[in-house]
């Protein structure tokens, strides 16, 4: 018994439609990404020049946290679950989710979790100033009290994350149509469920750090406070025991997008499909034995130092099988450049870069200089916003006229394009120089030789804030008034079950199984 | 325009191709780089840091090479292989021998860097057989530094005004990187660095020196230096600790071993005169004007140039209950710390009596606070009190 969507507000508060709760997934990360995006604007207007003109330091530390924790948690990740709601179910011949009343539940408290986290901004002792990594004792002893507030936001957004993971990992391994074996699996699906397994494996953790820092702030144990026997440090292994795989959860998924797009706009299959499926699994397993990487100049043991160094080293093996294979894709194909495919080769270009100095980061006694400088600040944007973020309006611009049966404006496409491109480098390929002469990140204010080069990288990073409005209106005018289109491919050389589909796709798809050759 | 612009895009590329770095100038002060030709690592004044930047190089080097190569097969394909060439498409879509070689041969590069890696760290750990030991204690926002079986230790701060910060005052050169008492350490001395923090976790970054460790409370941290060249060599805290965490620079002067006896002596000397003037009486109006210095540089950051604080994070001490109150609290509030507040840090063990007497007496009686009793606190007060405890 086919029917439509419910009418009004009750569409989306009681939604159990895989199509619907990943467009209000899709909706409120970008939200969360303007908002941690007008909290860079405010860092980087702070930076343009020494001395402190529009904010007082004490604000300018919960600038950049407040920026961290939002990207990171609230625009990233939901963003890409989103896109694993509307695609899993379709790329995978499934007619929704496994688990459909806990994804309504895993969406739904995403917005009170946020909203705790941001109502702190507006409580006496301001928001939480210790950094998206949450040092202790910064974060303990010398927290401001709404400590507690971000403490809970944390908890309900991991419970969401496992949440949404666990209906990822039921809906791959028990909703495909016959004949979709694992290794017929669209690439997407593949990084999901890697992803999925990786946060079921590593929120907990997360859940475990903050717990322990409720119960040192508020129940007098000492976990993390030396004068109690305890171990600041300590703190720091669990959180990038968390931390370190949670950067791959926020790639990984990027990945699969990548594996999508550059095949459809080369026309050719994609290279090495099996290599890819398993260097994605070499690097999500490397992840939880690499996180001390992060705590170089902390004062581990020699050999300690050493096995993080060398198994850090390993990680560079499989994700250069992935670069190589989807420019092999690229080789001696036919391509073409519509506004995702230049997206997917900014990512390829981009996130190369930012493996480069990974790889720099990854060497020991260099790391004891650029550890805590703007190189590292330079390296995660590299891989987060040009890896994570360009691979995710990639996807958008990719599916949006499957979505919607609308096609966006090539020519604005583009120039998004180009103006993201050059303002994301402005902004931040002057920070590696900026880190490598000795400007340590999280600086509400700087010495007097950095000043060009910040200045720089400010004018880029309103030109990147801004392309980003630009991206906003073509979505929006995409769907009111975009040129209709009924083609189910839409795109020339696009494969997959999803493209077998009626454009724009109906409410509810696949309610009997398709065949799969 | 067109040629500076071609002037500068060219100087910046020779510069980052050539790996230039600037080298220490005989002055004393380093020649730094800055504006548009700050682009790269320093090579720094010692071993550790020459191996360091090697390092660096070469890494950066095996990348640039990775890149030429990778990124160069992708412009061609991009430029080559486009549709409107018209071209068809191949189907091809795997090669085991192609695929095992792009694994064996990063892999095998990864081992050849790891060599060179392991001896740097080794190197680095080395910190047996040190001439001198100093002890660094970070604090929330200034460096102590203790000159071990010496007697000689110090609170180093910035000494960058915050007239100068808020803009209400030129920034001079050495804007944030200059402090009130820098660490002065011999040339060509195995200097063994020991370092701790009493309340956050801070870090020591020396660039010039090679030198970066976090500085964690409850637990202390070994590294050392041996600057080859004299010099003034500015670094800075690299942990986020709070919100004068870009405020706590720090300055080492490397001098000649003669010079640095010489300083040393001159340390002690002094710390005996302030030791016997313990039991000098001052004035109200000496105790007033040391007051008002003294609680700039060490209490402003937090309770306000005009002791109005920050609401909901430091208390005012205009009208406060302890500034007006019995002295006794006052004393035990600034010399152990506050007991609800780990903010409030214990300065009994790093300021001296006269400036803590200097401290109390400008609380209770500058901004129109009027104190219950006790309007002036003498040092020796101070040490009585903390005798008596």
């Amino acid at each position: 018994m086919a029917h439509g969507p419910a009418k009004g507000i009750g569409r989306w508060l009681f939604a159990t439609n895989h199509k619907d709760i990943g467009t209000m997934y899709l909706w409120f990360s970008f939200a969360m990404f303007l908002l941690g995006g007008f909290f860079a604007m405010v860092i980087r207007a702070e930076l343009f020049e020494p001395g402190m003109q529009i904010i007082k330091p004490e604000f300018f530390n919960q600038m950049t946290t407040m920026h961290g924790l939002i990207m990171v948690f609230g625009a990233i990740m939901p963003a890409f679950v989103g896109l694993a709601n509307w695609l899993i179910p379709m790329q995978i011949g499934a007619p929704d989710m496994a688990l459909p009343r806990m994804n309504n539940l895993s969406f739904w408290i995403l917005p009170f979790g946020f909203a705790l986290l941001a109502s702190t901004l507006f409580m006496e002792g301001g928001a939480p100033n210790f950094g998206w990594t949450f040092y202790a004792p910064l974060s303990t002893t010398y927290a401001p009290p709404t400590v507690n507030f971000f403490i809970f936001g944390i908890h309900i957004i991991g419970a969401s994350s496992i949440m949404g993971s666990i209906n990822i990992v039921s809906t791959i391994l028990n909703l495909r149509a016959p004949g979709m074996t694992l290794m017929k699996m669209p690439l997407f699906a593949w990084t999901w469920l890697i992803t999925a397994f990786l946060l079921i494996a590593v929120m907990p953790v997360l859940a475990g750090a903050v717990t322990m820092m409720l119960m040192d702030i508020n129940f007098g144990t000492s976990f993390f406070n030396a004068a109690g026997g305890g171990d600041p440090v300590l703190f720091q292994h669990v959180f990038w025991f968390f931390g370190h795989p949670e950067v791959y959860i926020i790639i990984i998924p990027a990945f699969g997008v990548i594996s999508a797009i550059i095949p459809t706009f080369s026309r050719k299959p994609l290279f090495g499909y099996s290599s890819m499926v398993y260097a994605t699994s070499a690097i999500a397993i490397l992840s939880f034995v690499v996180w001390a990487h992060h705590m170089f100049t902390v004062g581990m043991p020699l050999a300690g130092e050493l096995y993080f160094m060398y198994a850090t080293l390993l990680i560079a093996v499989p994700t250069g099988v992935k670069v190589f294979n989807w420019i092999s894709t690229m080789f001696r194909g036919a391509i073409t450049y519509e506004t995702p495919m230049l997206f997917a080769i900014a990512f390829v270009i981009l996130f190369t870069l930012g493996g480069f100095t990974g790889l720099m980061l990854a060497i020991a006694p260099a790391d004891i200089q650029y550890h805590d400088s703007y190189f590292v600040v330079a390296h995660f944007h590299y891989v987060m916003v040009a890896g994570a973020v360009f691979s995710m309006t990639a996807a958008v611009y990719y599916w949006l006229p499957k979505w919607c049966g609308r096609m966006y404006n090539e020519a604005l496409g583009k120039t998004q394009f180009w103006i993201s491109f050059i303002g994301f480098n402005v902004t931040f390929f002057p920070q590696h120089f900026l880190g490598l002469a000795g400007m340590p990140r999280r600086y509400a204010d700087y010495s007097l030789q950095f000043t060009d080069w910040n200045m720089v990288s400010s004018v880029g990073a309103f030109i990147y804030g801004a392309s980003q409005l630009l991206f906003l209106y073509n979505v929006i005018s995409t769907i009111r008034s975009g040129e209709k289109t009924d083609d189910p491919k839409v795109w020339e050389g696009a494969e997959g079950l999803e493209w077998t589909l009626p454009t724009p796709a109906p409410f509810h798809t696949f309610s009997t199984p398709p065949d799969v050759k | 325009m067109v040629s500076k612009a071609k002037r500068l895009i060219l100087s910046t590329l020779g510069t980052v191709l050539l790996g230039f770095a600037t080298q220490a100038s005989a002055s004393g002060e380093a020649e730094r780089p800055d504006g548009w030709s700050l682009l790269n690592m320093t090579e720094g004044v010692t071993g550790v840091s020459h191996s360091i930047y090697d390092l660096h190089m070469l890494i950066f080097w095996i990348c640039v090479v990775i890149g030429v190569i990778t990124f160069g097969v992708m412009f061609y394909s991009m430029y080559a292989h486009r549709k409107s060439s018209g071209r068809t498409p191949s189907n091809f879509h795997e090669s085991t021998a192609v695929e095992m070689a792009w694994t064996i041969i990063p892999a095998l590069i990864l081992v050849v860097m790891a060599f060179p890696a392991t001896k740097g760290l080794k190197d680095l750990y080395d910190t047996s057989e040190a001439d001198i030991d100093i002890k660094i204690t970070g604090y929330q926002w200034k460096w102590q530094y203790e000159y071990l079986g010496e007697g000689v230790e110090f609170i180093s701060q910035s000494s960058t005004s915050q007239a100068s910060i808020y803009g209400k005052a030129p920034k001079s050169e050495f804007y944030l990187e200059e402090v009130d008492k820098p660490v002065v350490i011999p040339v060509g001395k195995k200097v063994r660095f020991l370092i701790t923090a009493k309340d956050v976790i801070h870090a020591w970054w020396v660039p010039q020196l090679g030198v970066k460790k976090d500085a964690v409370p409850g637990f202390i941290n070994e590294t050392w230096a041996r600057a080859d060249e004299p010099g003034i060599y500015r670094g800075r805290c690299a942990e986020l600790c709070g919100k004068g965490h870009a405020f706590m620079p720090i300055v080492v002067n490397a001098v000649p071993e003669e010079e640095y006896l010489a300083w040393l002596a001159a340390q002690k000397a002094q710390a005996a005169v302030e030791k016997e003037a313990i039991n000098n009486t001052l004035t109200f109006d000496e105790l007033m004007t040391s007051g008002e210095a003294a609680y700039n540089r060490s209490c402003a950051s937090c309770h306000g140039v005009a002791g109005e604080g920050i609401p909901g994070a430091f208390p005012a001490l205009k009208d406060s209950v302890i500034a007006l109150g019995p002295v006794a609290d006052h004393l035990d509030m600034v010399i152990n710390g506050s007991q609800t507040n780990a903010a409030m840090q214990a300065f009994g063990g790093q300021l001296s009596e006269a400036d803590i007497a200097a401290i109390i007496t400008y609380e209770r009686n500058a901004w129109g606070n009027v104190p219950e009793a006790d309007k002036t606190v003498q040092p020796v007060d101070v040490l009585k009190f903390k005798q008596g405890q």
